[in-house]
């Protein structure tokens, strides 16, 4: 638990610190990353990718970014493979993926 | 690994899902997470009543939006592997789809989208036994914006000005209420708060004290502010054991951080409170008899005047509520009385919650502005009569409401209508 508030700022304070947690119940999200998953996606290192993006995300702070996972998107040779939609809705799909692209697409894309 | 938990699968623990299982279904869903090491990645979080009640025990996965209903304790290591670690949602167990309405149009389930949640607006989204959570979502700001910017008099000018009117049943005007007490002289006096709900088949306030138990202590407290209380009890019947228990650590919680008791928020504001249980009998819903109750004696009714407001529990100034009524006002502080009153019809301003229940497709706990027809509730809302009958009447209000025929499905329920 944590310690008594004894001021509006302090409430404030801990609002800020907490609001982050419930960030993906929220529904409004500025840019969805879906991570596909299928067998091939799996076998081709798409844990990895999830893990990789959870962690730049945090770094940047970025916690309105909704981070999820789909099914094979049909392109196998490609995995692992995401599809990126940004706010106006239009989709991205970024393939063969590695630690540096991540990086890469956080930064570039996200950002 | 320390990253945030991007996953959230909640799982609706109100009452009625937690007697087909809920518990069971939340915890086989941790026990698999575990197996498959997703306990990072994937929380599970245990929510107050998310409104579908009749397919419990109910799920929502977000941020995908999938809802799941039906669930049984041996669906979870399926949920967990198919759409948790492969990314692909179990349609078996979201057939009737209630969120992903924009993908299956056809289905179009209605049953969220003509309801507007003010009261339940944590509840089914929050874990009711985390303070936090609440907290989160701008809870407390509200007795922190009237502890530091406003006057008693202009908080009860801002219920005056909302138009709100007592949620129990009877309909009278909250602000005036708040005034009269305000004015009544005497000390100390007391808040209360009426949450011996007792008209068959009606759950909205236990609802609210078992998902988002905070917003009823925040309203009591800023009621107590306004007319110049520093204690408050809350009556609830026995029979509502998870709301007396989820209440009970609500208050506890909220003490720890310093939002009950003494000097709160540093403004020297002191306000306490506590829990009655009563021993279910219908009539101590009334307001004297509750009064009476709490005193010890035989919960039977006074008459009145004297009212509450100038000589209630102990023969001083009470303010008595009841819980949907209070569980509006930290967001009638927070965003104000116009705001308020834009929702509703002429003479009855904001939302209601109803207990939706008996002979149509989606029974459970619905939240409507104020004069939306019946014929939307049961139509829209609770997606009509099953196996294509027609609809004869509906009953409202408990004993003391009536039955409505088919001629006035068109009617606006609002205080009047009804």
């Amino acid at each position: 638990m944590d310690k008594r508030i004894d001021s509006r700022e302090a409430l404030s304070a801990l609002r800020a610190r907490v609001r982050q947690q419930l960030e993906p119940r929220e529904g409004a999200e500025a840019l969805r990353i879906t991570v596909h998953m299928g067998t091939c996606g799996i076998a081709a290192g798409a844990r990895d990718i999830i893990h990789h993006f959870a962690e730049q995300l945090d770094r940047e702070n970025l916690h309105e970014v909704a981070l999820t996972r789909a099914g094979c998107a049909g392109l196998c040779d490609q995995e692992p493979m995401i599809t990126l939609r940004d706010a106006s809705g239009t989709e991205f799909r970024y393939g063969r993926l590695d630690q540096r692209k991540i990086e890469e697409i956080v930064q570039g894309h996200v950002l | 690994m320390a990253n945030s938990i991007r996953t959230h699968i909640l799982v609706c623990t109100g009452g009625g899902c937690i007697a087909c299982g809920a518990l069971q279904v939340s915890a086989a869903l941790r026990q698999s997470l575990r197996a498959h090491e997703l306990q990072d990645e994937v929380k599970v979080v245990e929510t107050g009543c998310l409104g579908p009640c009749s397919v419990g025990p109910v799920s929502v996965v977000y941020p995908d939006g999938v809802f799941y209903e039906n669930i049984k304790p041996e669906d979870a290591e399926e949920i967990v592997t198919e759409h948790l670690l492969k990314g692909r949602p179990v349609e078996r167990l979201s057939r009737s789809n209630l969120l992903a309405e924009q993908e299956k149009p056809e289905q179009k389930a209605g049953f969220f989208d003509k309801q507007v949640k003010i009261v339940l607006r944590n509840c089914g989204i929050i874990d009711p036994r985390k303070i936090e959570e609440y907290i989160a979502r701008d809870g407390y700001e509200a007795l922190a914006r009237v502890l530091t910017e406003m006057t008693p008099d202009q908080v009860i000018d801002e219920m005056k000005k909302s138009g709100i009117r007592g949620r129990g049943g009877a309909g009278f005007p909250s602000g005036l209420k708040w005034a009269i007490a305000k004015k009544s002289t005497g000390s100390p006096k007391y808040v209360l708060c009426n949450a011996d709900e007792g008209d068959p088949g009606a759950f909205m306030d236990r609802s609210v004290l078992e998902g988002d138990p905070h917003s009823v202590i925040e309203g009591m407290a800023i009621a107590a502010r306004a007319i110049g209380a520093n204690r408050g009890i809350v009556y609830v019947r026995a029979e509502y054991p998870l709301a007396v228990e989820r209440l009970r650590l609500a208050i506890e919680q909220a003490h720890d951080l310093g939002l009950l008791g003494n000097d709160i928020l540093g403004t020297g504001f002191e306000f306490d409170l506590e829990i009655r249980m009563g021993a279910g009998a219908f009539v101590c819903g009334e307001e004297t008899a509750l009064i009476t109750s709490i005193e010890g004696n035989r919960g039977e009714p006074r008459p009145r005047p004297p009212y509450p407001a100038d000589r209630g529990l102990w023969g001083k100034p009470s303010l008595l509520n009841n819980v949907e009524t209070y569980a509006n006002v930290p967001m009638i502080m927070l965003k104000g009385a116009d705001w308020f009153a834009s929702l509703g019809s002429d003479k009855s301003k904001g939302t209601k919650v109803f207990a939706l229940a008996g002979a149509v497709h989606n029974s459970g706990l619905v939240e409507v502005p104020i004069g939306t027809k019946l014929g939307e509730i049961i139509y829209d809302i609770g997606g009509g009569i099953p196996a294509g009958k027609a609809f004869k009447a509906a009953q409202v209000g408990g004993p003391s409401g009536g039955c409505i025929p088919r001629q006035h499905l068109e009617v606006p329920v609002d205080y009047e209508s009804l």
